[in-house]
């Protein structure tokens, strides 16, 4: 009896992890699998699109606003400094709703409290402009998500949803980006989906992008419902896959194509 | 918020061929697309990209609706004196920016 309960626990942990996860040793990101071109645009900051809202970005963030009057440079001064490394932890265990929160949520947050100004539309210019202004200033610092022993459960929530089946084909993420990353999909690399650029320039969309976005754009491609953005389950599929790409150096902003 | 981005290398020998490269926010619609409501959306692209060093036009571009959103340009000059590069984009609806960057010769 004991030894059926182990197998049937051996069995049950087998289907959950899936015999294909990527060995940290053999992770890659999305940059690797660009042309020669498409890498040289993200390497030059005068080539990188991304570093359009960058620029816009350090000027909002000196830009005082709400009826606090209150800039971001007020509270945490130079960003150079002070944001070094912060978008390396992102989704981050936040206190006062005892959930996740992505980079995008936390600047409103700091918007609303602080600032005492209305929060930004998700994937405005102004919103992308400082989180690419925040993660700029993490470039090249190996991401960390998911240290935080209080975000176990919401990470354990969002790699349910990155294994499991929906939409009209009936595909989970862990379908492609485990199993199928070295193959390619209408012409295009497939990738093992890390999310280490972000937000970044998408050609096809010709603007920047959160990773929200890139995310419903996928769900909405196995033609399952997508969620809506700031929903607590893409905000938990957001930690999962920073978290499982974890050790990785940050790149934000990136380009892909 | 209009912004450009400029790489020009600050100093350069005599008679070198340096290359100067521009990157100029712009959404570049093409005023053939609809919305939701069938309605056209109206073109707003860049139409005229011009170089000016010391004051002497040394390259100019006609931009068309099948460029992509914030053009990129980039060419090669052949530097024989220090001065100053004068940019400047002129597009629909008023659109006009500028930009400038400075060049040593020795």
């Amino acid at each position: 009896m004991r030894s059926f309960g182990a197998i049937a626990a051996a069995l049950l942990m087998a289907g959950i992890a899936g015999a294909t996860e990527i060995p940290p040793g053999e992770r890659r990101s999305g940059y690797s699998f660009m042309t020669s071109d498409t890498k040289a645009m993200q390497d030059e900051d005068t080539a990188n699109p991304g570093m359009l809202w960058v620029l816009d970005g350090e000027a909002l963030w000196k830009r005082k606003t709400g009826a606090a009057g209150k800039a971001c440079a007020d509270c945490h001064g130079d960003a150079r400094a002070s944001m070094k490394g912060v978008a390396a932890r992102y989704p981050a265990f936040d206190k006062e709703t005892g959930r996740p929160i992505d980079l995008e949520q936390r600047i409103n947050s700091c918007r609303t409290s602080q600032q005492q100004a209305s929060p930004l539309p998700f994937e405005s210019r102004e919103l992308l402009a400082l989180t690419a202004f925040v993660a700029r200033q993490s470039q090249g610092v190996p991401i960390e998500t998911g240290a935080d022993p209080q975000l176990a459960p919401f990470i354990a929530k969002g790699r349910e949803l990155y294994l499991q089946r929906q939409g009209q084909l009936n595909l989970g993420c862990a379908n492609c980006h485990d199993d199928n990353w070295d193959k390619r999909l209408a012409g295009s690399a497939i990738t093992q989906g890390h999310p280490t650029g972000y937000p970044l320039y998408r050609l096809e969309w010709q603007s920047l992008g959160s990773l929200q976005r890139r995310l419903r754009a996928c769900i909405t491609g196995i033609r399952a419902q997508a969620y809506d953005y700031g929903a607590p389950e893409l905000v938990e599929l957001e930690l999962y896959v920073m978290s499982r790409a974890r050790g990785m150096p940050l790149e934000a902003p990136a380009v892909r194509p | 918020m209009a912004s450009a981005l400029i790489n020009v290398p600050p100093k350069a020998k005599r008679g070198d061929i340096i290359e100067i490269k521009t990157l100029m926010s712009h959404i570049m619609e093409t005023g053939y697309r609809h919305t939701a409501a069938g309605e056209v959306v109206p073109r707003d692209i860049i139409t005229s990209f011009t170089c000016r060093f010391n004051g002497n036009e040394i390259f100019r571009a006609d931009l068309f609706p099948a460029i992509a959103a914030n053009p990129f340009i980039t060419f090669f000059t052949t530097v024989t004196e220090s001065g100053k590069f004068e940019f400047e984009w002129i597009g629909d609806s008023g659109f006009s920016e500028t930009a400038s960057a400075s060049i040593s010769v020795e």
